[in-house]
């Protein structure tokens, strides 16, 4: 390999992506506009679905008919129940947003905890007190506080919108164009030079690293100064996760680029991929209650141990060898991508 | 003395379409060589394939006698016939990126000058003249210094100007002695460029020699063209064999000296009379029956 080439390649690519001014303000200007919308969403009144954790019970869906909670929010078709085994397990659902409330089943009082941070969690508390019938059954019910501190919904959703930007950017970054120079003849052009399809392959994945976490720099900065994210781990190891995130996700896009020439069978492809990922990554909302397969399915996906490494490191504040099983599976994946990308190469029409 | 390149027995398929069919071919160093041919005649697809752009079907492909290595490509310069370049890059900056690609590059600035790109180094790639750019692509395929050029179509498109200048910078090139593989399908740029032409038709190389050759063998004779309002008596009587045509005849003729005295002493005006001398576009009529742009 000569680094010479390679160093020329990134270069141009990287000319590329700062001089193409609409296109490198969007990347900059989607992930905060997508949090101000979410913020500005979530403070409003429209709540499609509520999920309440109740325990102790088995672990999954309960017969809600069975539940041993106030009968008229057995009836309310808003809210999702999901059984838990222990009130610790509940907790620390609610403290990372994955059921909006926890309740104690009981034969004729009741606890529960809710966040008050959670956007969903005030409106899930007022339909669990507008439950009780008569008003005075009030009495039977006695709210607790969760010990510890809170994490915002916005620190919880945040870093998944970075996890979303970064796989956008990173398939259609690497699938996309290579695509498309494929098609003008711009790799033809490149396959007359010594150039070799691993230098060249190596370039697109490093300088799309490089970019993807100069994006994250700046948009972590910006964000920060805007909303004041508490991040509780190290920021380094924060940005170790996303580098190798981005490793994995642009040699997917490397996969999607291999062969053809068609940017709009690209287009579909990489939406097939980028979609699913994007909803059973958690990038929005919790997967708790999906069916198992569903759970197991979402593991599949690159995106799901970036945003579970990156949520454990600024949620909880554990350090690189805590996240070690996500790291071990993204630099998997990674090295699984690029061989079949390189493998299946062509310069080629 | 061997020949720079050489192909054997090459065969290109695609599915049930043969785009060249068993082909050999050897060029020797130093010459400009012309592969003429309408479009369709497989001339890019061998060009290609000598260029190890694409692989043939079947067959060999010799670099100075030796089956091609990764060398290859630092020897050879090439100019496609539809290519894109990197974007958002200036010409200054789209022929340093080429340059830092190869181990023993030219002088950027000899370059630009050789290539008349002066006047638009600053100037993004993709916002420059067909002529501009053919010129900058020309200036990319001798970006390494090549001993082996490969022109393919390097003027379709371009305007009479940017054409000739296009030549002159070709023929600037042949001076320095580098071996020039060019494809057109423009019988003047083939006969004002090339040393020696092979004429492609369906995959297969139909003739080969120099143009002046080529003309010599396949298409000796001249034609006169005569206006049919020359002649009083109808229908038209003539000494020789002719032609007619709908407003003119035309008469092909061994030696137009004696043509022309037989004409006179019949007493034809000789009145808009034209004299076709033959060329390559006549020898591709006469070996294939078509046009070359066809």
């Amino acid at each position: 390999m000569n680094l010479k080439r390679l160093w020329v390649i990134f270069k141009a690519r990287n000319y590329e992506f700062f001089r193409d001014r609409a296109a490198f303000g969007w990347n900059f200007l989607f992930p905060f506009l997508l949090i101000a919308g979410f913020a500005l969403i979530f403070g409003g009144q429209d709540r499609p679905e509520y999920k309440i954790g109740v325990f102790p019970m088995a672990v999954g869906k309960p017969v809600v008919e069975e539940l041993q909670i106030p009968a008229e929010l057995k009836k309310n078709p808003q809210v999702e129940f999901i059984g838990l085994p222990s009130m610790d397990l509940g907790l620390e659902k609610l403290r990372h947003h994955k059921i909006d409330l926890l309740l104690e089943t009981g034969e004729s009082t009741f606890r529960y905890w809710v966040s008050d941070s959670s956007p969903k969690g005030y409106t899930s508390e007022q339909m669990l007190m507008a439950s009780l019938i008569p008003p005075s059954a009030s009495e039977l019910i006695t709210k607790s506080e969760i010990h510890g501190r809170e994490i915002r919904y916005i620190e919880w959703l945040f870093p998944g919108i970075l996890g979303m930007n970064m796989m956008f950017s990173a398939l259609y970054g690497v699938g996309y164009t290579v695509v498309r120079y494929r098609k003008l003849g711009v790799l033809k052009r490149l396959k007359a030079t010594p150039l070799t399809a691993f230098e060249y392959l190596s370039a697109q994945v490093l300088s799309r690293i490089f970019l993807l976490m100069f994006t994250f720099l700046i948009v972590w900065f910006g964000c920060h100064l805007i909303f004041s994210f508490n991040l509780e781990g190290s920021l380094m190891d924060l940005f170790i996760v996303y580098s190798l995130g981005g490793a994995c996700l642009s040699s997917i896009g490397l996969v999607v680029a291999a062969r053809g020439i068609s940017e709009e069978f690209a287009n579909g492809v990489l939406n097939f991929i980028s979609w699913p990922m994007m909803f059973l990554s958690e990038v929005w909302f919790s997967i708790e209650g999906a069916p198992e397969w569903l759970k197991g399915a979402a593991t599949l996906f690159p995106l799901t141990h970036i945003l579970t490494g990156a949520r454990k490191i600024m949620n909880d504040g554990v350090g690189l060898a805590d996240v070690g099983v996500e790291l071990m599976v993204l630099s998997a994946m990674t090295m699984a991508f690029l061989l079949i990308g390189a493998a299946l190469f062509s310069w080629n029409k | 003395m061997i020949p720079i390149i050489e192909v054997q027995q090459i065969q290109k398929k695609y599915k049930s379409l043969t785009a060249v069919s068993g082909l050999d071919l050897s060029i020797p160093e130093g010459i400009c060589f012309g592969l003429l041919g309408p479009n369709g005649a497989g001339k890019t697809t061998l060009i290609e394939i000598m260029e190890d752009i694409i692989p043939p079907t079947s067959g060999e492909v010799l670099y100075k006698g030796k089956a091609r290595s990764d060398a290859f490509r630092q020897d050879i310069g090439i100019m496609f016939q539809q290519t894109a370049l990197l974007s958002f890059m200036t010409v200054r900056e789209t022929l340093e990126t080429f340059q830092k690609l190869y181990r023993k590059p030219a002088e950027i600035d000899s370059l630009i000058e050789q290539c008349a790109l002066g006047d638009i180094t600053e100037q993004m790639n993709d916002k420059i003249s067909g002529g501009q750019r053919q010129r900058l692509l020309m200036a990319l395929s001798l970006v390494n210094q090549p001993k082996l050029l490969f022109l393919d179509e390097p003027t379709t498109g371009l305007d009479p100007q940017a054409r000739r200048n296009l030549w002159d910078l070709v023929n600037a090139i042949k001076k320095e002695g580098k071996t020039v593989i060019l494809t057109t399908h423009y019988m003047e740029e083939a006969e004002f460029l090339c040393d020696e032409i092979a004429i492609m038709d369906q995959g297969r190389i139909i003739a080969r020699g120099s143009p002046e050759s080529l003309i010599k063998t396949h298409c000796r004779r001249a034609r006169l063209k005569i206006p049919k309002r020359n002649f009083t008596g109808a229908p038209i009587k003539l000494p020789m064999p002719f032609i007619s045509e709908n407003d003119h005849i035309e008469i092909p003729v061994d030696d137009i000296n004696d043509a022309i005295g037989e004409l006179m002493a019949q007493g034809i005006p000789l009145n808009d009379m034209f004299v076709i001398t033959p060329n390559l576009e006549s020898v591709f009529l006469n070996l294939t029956g078509k046009r070359l742009r066809d």
